[in-house]
């Protein structure tokens, strides 16, 4: 089974971390990554640029409509996914909580739905 | 290579969750035991001796996995805890030949401090294997409340420091009987659900009869026997049960050419161990019950007499009114439908049994019986009212049709 694992930062945490702590936490994520990208567990991964430089695009009666920022004011904000592949959700779960980030927000284990075979 | 990994991961995970002390851990050191596997048995064979490989492998894996974790995360202790215990003598990292890690390994998925829905999932999942998304299609439960109802259990067996162990002499009996429970709710689940309704399900009768193998190879107390026989012999008359139209068939019409010979006799033999015990127990009573029925050729031939006298036994041991009601099933077949009728009037005046449809169902069956039409048509209509299952609520209207 395939898994998406959205990262939501929660901007107030994370800036209340000393410069060192962040870096360090960037490290284990990193190292983490490796870790899962080489024995085939991790498929994909981004870290995303932060959520004011995001553009929402809409079409309403045709009309093209662009904002700034995301799409909703959120306290957390996308920062980043990974696509694992796991062996059922709580495999999923156990991987996400690996990640340092659910320590300063919150990942959202989502299953990715499986495509129709032909 | 899949066929040596299937047989051999779920023996390593309960002795690595031993050797670790933590199912989370253990699964990620079989993981990566399993990885290594897979570098390495294509091309040097699989190795003598699959579940002491397996388990050596996922040791020295955990060992790196928790010096790299210890770098970065705030250890509570415990971590540093665990380096010691993993990285210590590898003569103490024994292997486990008589399967001692799986009885364990269940008796801890069947603690007493979880709740038994929590069991089950726990179970299901570490012992068996089972995914959650599997599990929560068997019990039709979203996967995230299944997944945090394993999650939760984990943190309470944690938080309780309940021991990884097989219970000593005094604590026995209660613990069985809560893992005994946990593999006949199982059974159960697959047992009475409809057949066919899912596609993809696992099937939960193969895997609580599995467990009863385990129980009764690893501990053979009479009661596991008991069960492991009552499954047997239940589960021999499962495509009996279902008729063409998948409509549900009751005992009297089944075509008994459709039992499962092989898992009778088994449950025979294993029904006459269980019943060794003095005084007999609850569930090899019932196994018991179950043995009459499978050794009767026709319906007309069963023993009603001995059933009866059967049912009196374990009103004794594990009194309940689910249990008398069936003795005033039995009753009627012995006695006629007029006595039973007095029995269940008594069992539903009680109250216990009011919103229970198979008492309901079971008195317009003998008012039935007794011609008396209009009161039998009142009751099946209340058993339909109380009836949650889609095959047996269409033998109820079947019956209800039927009436005169």
């Amino acid at each position: 089974m395939k898994y998406l694992l959205l990262i939501y930062n929660d901007a107030a945490l994370l800036d209340a971390l000393p410069p060192e702590e962040f870096e360090h936490r960037l490290a284990h994520c990193y190292e983490r990554a490796g870790e899962l990208m080489a024995d085939g567990r991790l498929l994909g991964s981004e870290r995303l640029e932060k959520p004011e430089t995001a553009a929402t695009v809409r079409i309403r009666d045709d009309e093209l409509a662009v904002t700034d920022g995301p799409f909703a004011e959120t306290k957390e904000y996308l920062a980043g996914f990974n696509v694992v592949e796991a062996r059922d959700m709580n495999e999923a779960i156990r991987l996400a909580a690996g990640f340092p980030w659910a320590r300063t927000g919150s990942v959202e284990v989502r299953p990715i739905a499986q495509s129709l075979p032909g | 290579m899949e066929s040596a990994w299937r047989e051999h991961s779920r023996h390593a995970l309960a002795t690595l969750v031993r050797l670790l002390g933590d199912f989370d851990l253990a699964e990620e050191a079989l993981h990566d035991a399993f990885r290594a596997a897979l570098e390495q048995w294509p091309a040097q064979g699989v190795p003598g001796n699959p579940y002491s490989w397996l388990v050596s492998a996922g040791r020295f894996k955990a060992i790196d996995q928790i010096r790299r974790r210890r770098r970065y995360d705030l250890d509570d202790g415990r971590i540093a805890e665990r380096v010691a215990a993993a990285d210590g003598d590898p003569a103490e990292a024994e292997i486990d030949a008589v399967g001692d890690d799986r009885l364990r390994l269940v008796f801890t998925c069947c603690h007493p401090v979880l709740a038994p829905e929590a069991r089950v999932a726990l179970t299901l999942r570490e012992v068996c294997g089972l995914a959650t998304e599997e599990i929560a299609r068997a019990f039709l439960v979203p996967v995230p409340t299944l997944a945090q109802r394993i999650v939760r259990a984990k943190a309470k067996l944690r938080q309780a420091r309940v021991g990884y162990q097989v219970p000593g002499h005094a604590e026995l009996p209660a613990r069985l009987a809560s893992v005994l429970q946990v593999v006949y709710l199982v059974f159960n689940e697959g047992h009475s659900a409809s057949a066919g309704a899912q596609a993809v399900r696992h099937d939960l009768v193969e895997e609580a009869i599995r467990l009863g193998r385990l129980l009764v190879a690893l501990l053979p107390e009479p009661e596991a026997v008991g069960l492991l026989a009552l499954m047997l012999l239940h589960a021999s008359r499962r495509h009996a049960r279902i008729g063409a139209d998948g409509a549900l068939v009751l005992l009297p019409d089944q075509d008994r050419g459709r039992w499962d010979r092989a898992l009778i006799d088994e449950g025979l033999a294993l029904v006459r161990l269980a019943l060794r015990a003095r005084p007999p127990r609850s569930y090899a009573l019932q196994a018991a019950i179950a043995a009459v029925h499978a050794e009767a050729a026709t319906a007309e031939a069963t023993d009603w007499p001995q059933i009866v006298a059967l049912y009196d036994l374990l009103l004794r041991v594990d009194p309940s009114p689910v249990v008398a009601l069936n003795r005033a099933v039995a009753v009627a077949e012995r006695d006629g439908p007029a006595p039973a009728l007095a029995l269940v009037d008594d069992l539903l005046a009680e109250g216990a049994l009011a919103g229970y449809h198979l008492a309901h169902a079971t008195r317009a069956e003998l008012l039935r019986r007794l011609d008396r039409t209009d009161e039998a048509r009142a009751a099946y209509q209340r058993a339909l009212r109380l009836v949650r299952q889609l095959p047996e609520r269409a033998f109820l209207s079947d019956r209800l049709a039927a009436l005169p």
